[in-house]
C-alpha cells in the first residue's frame, strides 16, 4: 500500500507540519477559494512521527510572501514552508511567530481606533506564544479567536 | 529636570512607582497656586492644545485651569461639532495640524486607543484625557493623590471599590496602581458587573489581600477608603441589563454610622443616586476635594512635561 497518495510538485510551495485540522484555515489565509489557476493539494490527518497527526498543503506555481508566512504562523505555529523549484527543495523555513503582528490581524474591539478610517496598520503585541495570546497595541485588548481576525 | 520632559502620558501603566510618586509630590507643591494664593509664570509662553471629541466638564476645565494657573495658554475645542472633524478629517490629520499650534496636546476621544494613535503622529507630548472605555491616566493620578494626601500613603489601607467594576475604566486603572502600591482591596459590585478576571489575577499575583463581595454592608466597618462609581448607562449594550442593576448601592448618612471615623468617600463624579446628598455634610465626603485635586495634579504633569522653572 502506498503511504502517500500525493505526487511531488515541480514548482511551488509545500506547507508541512500543519497541526491536524488547521489546513482549511491555512487555505483561507492563502486566499485559495474560487479563483485558483494552479493545482492545490490538501492532505488532512496524515500520520506524522513528530506530531502524531498533521495536515499538509501543496500549492503549485506559487511562492509565499513573508506576510503570508507570518499569518500562517498564527494558526499553525509548527508549520514548515518548503519552496520547490524543479522538483527540488530550494528553500526550507520554519514559520516563526513574530513578537509583533503588524497588518495581518484586525482588532476584535469594534470601538478600537485601529478599526476607524485612520492611516495606520493594525499592530498586535505577542505576549505569549504558547498558548498564543496577542494584545492590540492601540486599545490593549486581548484578541480572542485569532484565526477569525486574520485579514 | 526629570524623565517626564516631552513624554506622552497614555496609560497609568506607562508610569513607574517613582514616576507616580514624583507627580504626587509635585502636585502637593502646586496646591497654593491651584487655589490662587500664589502666582506662577512657570509655563508662560507655552500653549496647550485641548482636543475634546466628546463632552467632559471636570477634565477639560481642570486642564484649562491648570494651564492658566501656570501662566500658559490653552486652545482647542470642546466638542467635534463645527470643526474639520465633522468634515471627515482623520484624527491623524487633526493631530498633525494641532501639533503646529501648540506645545502639548490633551486628547479626549470616544474610541479606545485614540491617544496612542495620536502619539504616533506627533513629536509633541500627548496626554490621554480618556479614550472611550480605555484609559484615563490623569483621573487615576488625581485619585491616587487624594488617597495619598489624606491617608499619608497606600500600604495597608483598606480600599473598597464599589459599583460598576466591569465597565468602569477609572476603577481598572486605579486597581492596577493601588495593587502596585500595596493597598488591601475589596471589590463590591452586582454579580453582573464584577471586576474582569484578568485584573483580579494581577492583584492576586502581587500577593495582596483581596476580597470580592456583592454587599456594601460587608465592607463598611473596615474600609479606610470607599471609592464609589456610577453605573454608567451608556456602557450597557442592553438597556434591560442596566435597569436591573441601576441603584443597587446607595450610601447615606445612616449607613455610615458603622464606618470608621476617618473613612473617606471618593467618587469620580458625576454621581446619580449612589451617594445621598446627606453624605455631603459628613466629614467622610471627599469627592468635591477630589475634583479640585484634578487641578494641582494636572498642573504637576504639565509642569513636569513642559518643563519650565519650578
Amino acid at each position: 500500500m502506498r503511504e502517500l497518495r500525493v505526487t511531488p510538485i515541480k514548482n511551488g510551495t509545500v506547507i508541512d507540519h500543519i497541526p491536524a485540522g488547521m489546513a482549511l484555515k491555512v487555505l483561507k489565509i492563502l486566499g485559495i477559494g474560487d479563483a485558483v489557476s494552479s493545482t492545490v493539494t490538501v492532505a488532512m490527518h496524515v500520520p506524522s512521527q513528530a506530531m502524531g497527526w498533521k495536515d499538509i498543503v501543496k500549492v503549485e506555481d506559487r511562492e509565499l510572501a513573508a506576510r503570508e508566512i507570518d499569518k500562517i504562523a498564527l494558526v499553525a505555529p509548527t508549520a514548515s514552508v518548503n519552496v520547490i523549484r524543479n522538483y527540488n527543495v530550494a528553500e526550507k523555513h520554519r514559520v516563526a511567530l513574530p513578537d509583533r503582528a503588524v497588518g495581518i490581524l484586525r482588532c476584535g474591539n469594534p470601538n478600537c481606533i485601529s478599526n476607524a478610517k485612520e492611516p495606520v496598520e493594525s499592530e498586535f503585541v505577542v505576549r505569549s506564544k504558547n498558548p498564543l495570546r496577542v494584545f492590540c497595541k492601540f486599545c490593549d485588548r486581548e484578541l480572542e479567536d485569532i484565526a477569525a481576525h486574520i485579514v | 529636570m526629570s524623565g517626564f520632559r516631552g513624554r506622552d502620558i497614555l496609560s497609568i501603566r506607562d508610569l513607574s512607582r517613582a514616576d507616580i510618586q514624583l507627580v504626587l509630590k509635585t502636585a502637593r507643591r502646586m496646591v497654593p497656586i491651584a487655589l490662587g494664593r500664589k502666582a506662577s509664570r512657570a509655563l508662560e509662553g507655552k500653549i496647550l492644545g485641548t482636543l475634546f471629541y466628546e463632552p467632559s466638564t471636570r477634565t477639560r476645565l481642570s486642564f484649562e485651569s491648570a494651564m492658566n494657573r501656570l501662566g500658559g495658554r490653552v486652545l482647542g475645542f470642546s466638542s467635534a461639532e463645527g470643526t474639520s472633524v465633522q468634515k471627515g478629517e482623520t484624527l491623524a490629520d487633526t493631530i498633525r495640524m494641532v501639533e503646529a499650534y501648540s506645545d502639548a496636546i490633551v486628547l479626549r476621544h470616544p474610541q479606545e486607543g485614540a491617544a496612542r494613535l495620536a502619539a504616533e503622529f506627533t513629536e509633541k507630548p500627548v496626554i490621554n484625557a480618556g479614550d472611550g472605555a480605555g484609559q484615563h491616566p490623569t483621573q487615576t493620578l488625581l485619585d491616587l493623590y487624594t488617597i495619598w494626601d489624606e491617608k499619608g500613603g497606600f500600604s495597608g489601607q483598606n480600599v473598597a471599590l464599589v459599583g460598576d467594576l466591569k465597565y468602569g475604566r477609572t476603577v481598572h486603572s486605579l486597581t492596577y496602581a493601588l495593587a502596585e502600591f500595596g493597598a488591601n482591596l475589596t471589590f463590591v459590585s452586582p454579580p453582573t458587573l464584577e471586576m474582569p478576571r484578568e485584573i483580579v489575577e494581577v492583584v492576586k499575583e502581587k500577593g495582596l489581600s483581596l476580597k470580592i463581595t456583592h454587599r456594601l454592608e460587608d465592607v463598611i466597618r473596615d474600609a479606610d477608603v470607599l471609592y464609589v462609581t456610577r453605573i454608567q448607562k451608556e456602557r450597557f449594550p442592553d438597556p434591560q441589563e442596566y435597569e436591573k442593576v441601576a441603584g443597587t448601592y446607595r450610601i447615606d448618612a445612616n449607613l455610615l454610622r458603622e464606618a470608621k471615623r476617618d473613612l473617606i468617600i471618593m467618587h469620580p463624579l458625576p454621581r446619580l443616586t449612589e451617594i445621598a446628598p446627606d453624605v455631603d455634610r459628613t466629614k467622610h465626603s471627599l469627592y468635591f476635594k477630589q475634583a479640585f485635586n484634578g487641578v494641582p495634579v494636572r498642573m504637576a504633569l504639565l509642569q513636569l512635561i513642559l518643563g519650565g522653572a519650578a
